[in-house]
């Protein structure tokens, strides 16, 4: 790949900053609940961008909620029933989610395409069932879940206190741009593409001597890794978790976000789930249509596969270019316009 | 346990197995013809129990002819599906899969709306029940579903074998392109098995409303059901869907009687894990398939 220009370069830096200094501000101008809508939509970044990388692969799961959920019963139990301090106890959750996809990578890798998302949907099922199950109440706590998870201690000589959705929200922000840092960096490096190569040409992959199976495992590894991360975060913010908040409708939006948005780049599952959430809170809160949101949900879900089947990021380039156009066609008209008059 | 007992759980068992199977070889006719796993059939047995609730519980209609109009109703509703999501999305089955997800969202929505988020009683159009052995008990409402399912999977054997139109469809299961170039028209199949995969769950729906007492989000636990059984009996195999549904049920049944149901239901899930595992064609599926 050849190095861009330095002026694109430096536009790219300035870009960054830019974005920088306004996820920064953001916080401040938003109003409590907001902010912890913000708190969340930074944890769903980080899902739905674990879930990319193993889409990368070819492989659609349905356990991906559920694997969330592990990281933050992990982190919960880690902190609650061990004692940990809760951010070694957050290490723990994803630790404890990247073991068990690790485990399950055995039975499940065996499949593809259908078998592998019913496959996935039925482990993840079994294991929400363990969650529910009476015998193992003095543990996960039943249907009800784990309450009072201690909270990620204060600072107190900075004066910083999670319990405010602010700071919580900064930590979120350190947390999620290291992990997106380290998953693009992954793609990026020879293992990405040979997950790209997975994908597109799994046989070919293998009689070159790709041992597709244990690509397929580090991806499945490293997306649970990931999104037992952004389960711990939410656990020990918002202080209790219970099997059904990592159940199928957690997953479907999990699916939502990325179709929505479109898996072929590393921004786009980011596009979909801060679009469809500014959706959600702003526009659908303000019509005050709370019973209705599942069913807009579903037929946004409907039209963008129907009508925009590469997702919002196939629209980007298409502003690019539009963009680019007009301003061809404009110096094109300045050029035409000063070689024209001699012509006349 | 007693003879009792076990005549008792080989009737329900069997009961379950019934409306089990009219799920299954739906989702199976569907998938077999159009190669779309049906997300939201589940949500269609939902429909056709509100059928039941709307029409019998609320408009006092006799039971058998709300049933019917909830087979009419949900095999309609299976039309609406076709046109709209299927034939567009048709060369791309992870699409139809995931509109079936957009309008299982919908559906339940308008359970929501229109009925309310809590669990409906419809009550039994009758109390009798039929009393063998001295304490092994069935009653009529389950017999029905029996004898609907009985009924209703025969005649579907014989159109599939007999039939111009099976023929058409048995052919499109085997090969869309094959059977395009013998002048069959996959629009019109394609309608035919999503009618008919339709309007059998929501004739299981139907029949079992007074049994289950329907809420909106009934239909989930029922598509994971339907799922462990296709796979079980290899996805677009009728005949193995149909005997998968009787190893279910009966696992099922059994385990939760002798332990509990959370136990059933891991044991369930974990036949499935263990069939796609160690033959992930299913136990009655074709060879040819991953």
């Amino acid at each position: 790949m050849s190095e861009p220009p330095a002026s694109a370069r430096l536009y790219r830096a300035g870009g960054f900053i830019l974005l920088a200094a306004a996820l920064i501000v953001l916080p401040h101008l938003l109003s409590f609940s907001q902010k912890e809508i913000l708190v969340f939509l930074t944890i769903n970044i980080l899902l739905v961008s674990s879930y990319r990388l193993l889409t990368l692969t070819g492989e659609w799961s349905l356990a991906h909620a559920v694997i969330m959920g592990i990281g933050a019963y992990g982190s919960a139990l880690s902190a609650k029933q061990l004692g940990l301090p809760v951010p070694l106890s957050m290490l723990m959750g994803a630790g404890a989610a990247g073991l068990i996809a690790f485990l399950l990578s055995f039975p499940l890798l065996r499949m593809k395409g259908f078998y592998f998302l019913i496959g996935s949907f039925a482990a993840g099922e079994i294991i929400r069932l363990v969650w529910k199950w009476s015998e193992l109440t003095w543990l996960f706590g039943g249907p009800k879940g784990i309450k009072l998870i201690p909270p990620f201690p204060d600072i107190e000589f900075l004066s910083i206190d999670f319990y405010d959705p602010a700071h919580y929200y900064y930590l979120c922000l350190i947390v999620v741009t290291i992990s997106l840092i380290i998953l693009c960096r992954i793609e990026r490096s020879r293992v990405g593409l040979t997950f790209h190569a997975i994908h597109w040409q799994d046989k070919l992959a293998e009689s070159v001597g790709v041992n597709t199976f244990r690509y397929r495992m580090m991806a499945f590894v490293i997306s649970a890794f990931f999104a037992g991360l952004a389960g711990a975060l939410y656990a020990q913010y918002v202080g209790t978790v219970n099997p059904n908040r990592f159940g199928v409708e957690e997953m479907v939006y999990i699916l939502i976000w990325a179709i929505v948005g479109g898996t072929a780049t590393f921004y786009g599952p980011i596009l979909g789930v801060v679009a469809l959430t500014v959706l959600n809170e702003v526009v659908l809160r303000a019509l005050g249509v709370d019973q209705m949101r599942p069913m807009l949900y579903g037929a946004i879900l409907i039209v963008s596969i129907l009508f925009l089947p590469n997702g919002l990021e196939s629209v980007v380039p298409k502003i690019k270019g539009w963009l680019a156009g007009r301003r061809d066609r404009r110096a094109a008209a300045k050029r035409g316009a000063k070689t024209e008059q001699p012509a006349q | 346990m007693t003879a009792e007992l076990l005549l008792q759980t080989v009737v329900n068992a069997t009961y379950a197995a019934s409306y089990m199977a009219l799920i299954a070889v739906g989702l199976v006719l569907i998938f077999g013809v159009m190669g779309v796993i049906n997300f939201a059939h589940g949500e269609l047995y939902m429909a056709g129990a509100y059928t039941v609730v709307a029409l019998y519980a609320g408009l006092g209609i006799p039971f058998f002819a709300a049933v019917a109009a909830g087979l009419v109703f949900v095999g309609l509703l299976g039309l609406v599906m076709e046109y709209g999501l299927f034939r567009p999305l048709r060369d791309n089955p992870l699409g139809g899969l995931i509109a079936s997800i957009g309008f299982l969202l919908i559906l339940q929505t308008i359970a929501v709306l229109g009925f309310g988020i809590r669990m409906r009683h419809v009550p039994p159009p009758t109390q009798e029940t039929i009393v063998f052995l001295d304490g092994v008990v069935l009653t009529y409402q389950r017999l029905y579903v029996i004898v609907a399912a009985v009924v209703l999977l025969s005649a579907l054997w014989l159109f599939l074998r007999k039939s111009k139109f099976g023929w058409a469809l048995r052919a499109c299961a085997q090969d869309r392109e094959a059977a395009a170039l013998q002048g069959i028209s996959i629009n019109q199949t394609a309608r035919l098995a999503m009618f008919i995969g339709a309007a059998l769950a929501g004739v299981a729906g139907a029949l079992t409303a007074p049994l289950v007492a329907p809420a909106p989000f009934m239909g989930h636990a029922v598509i994971i059901t339907a799922f462990i059984i296709i796979i079980v009996g290899g996805i677009g195999s009728l005949g193995g869907a149909v005997l998968a549904a009787i190893l279910y049920a009966f696992v099922h049944t059994f385990v939760t009687t002798i332990y509990d149901g959370t136990l059933a239901n891991i044991v369930g899930l974990l036949l499935m894990l263990i069939v796609l595992i160690v033959r992930p064609t299913g136990l009655f599926g074709a060879k040819e398939r991953v």
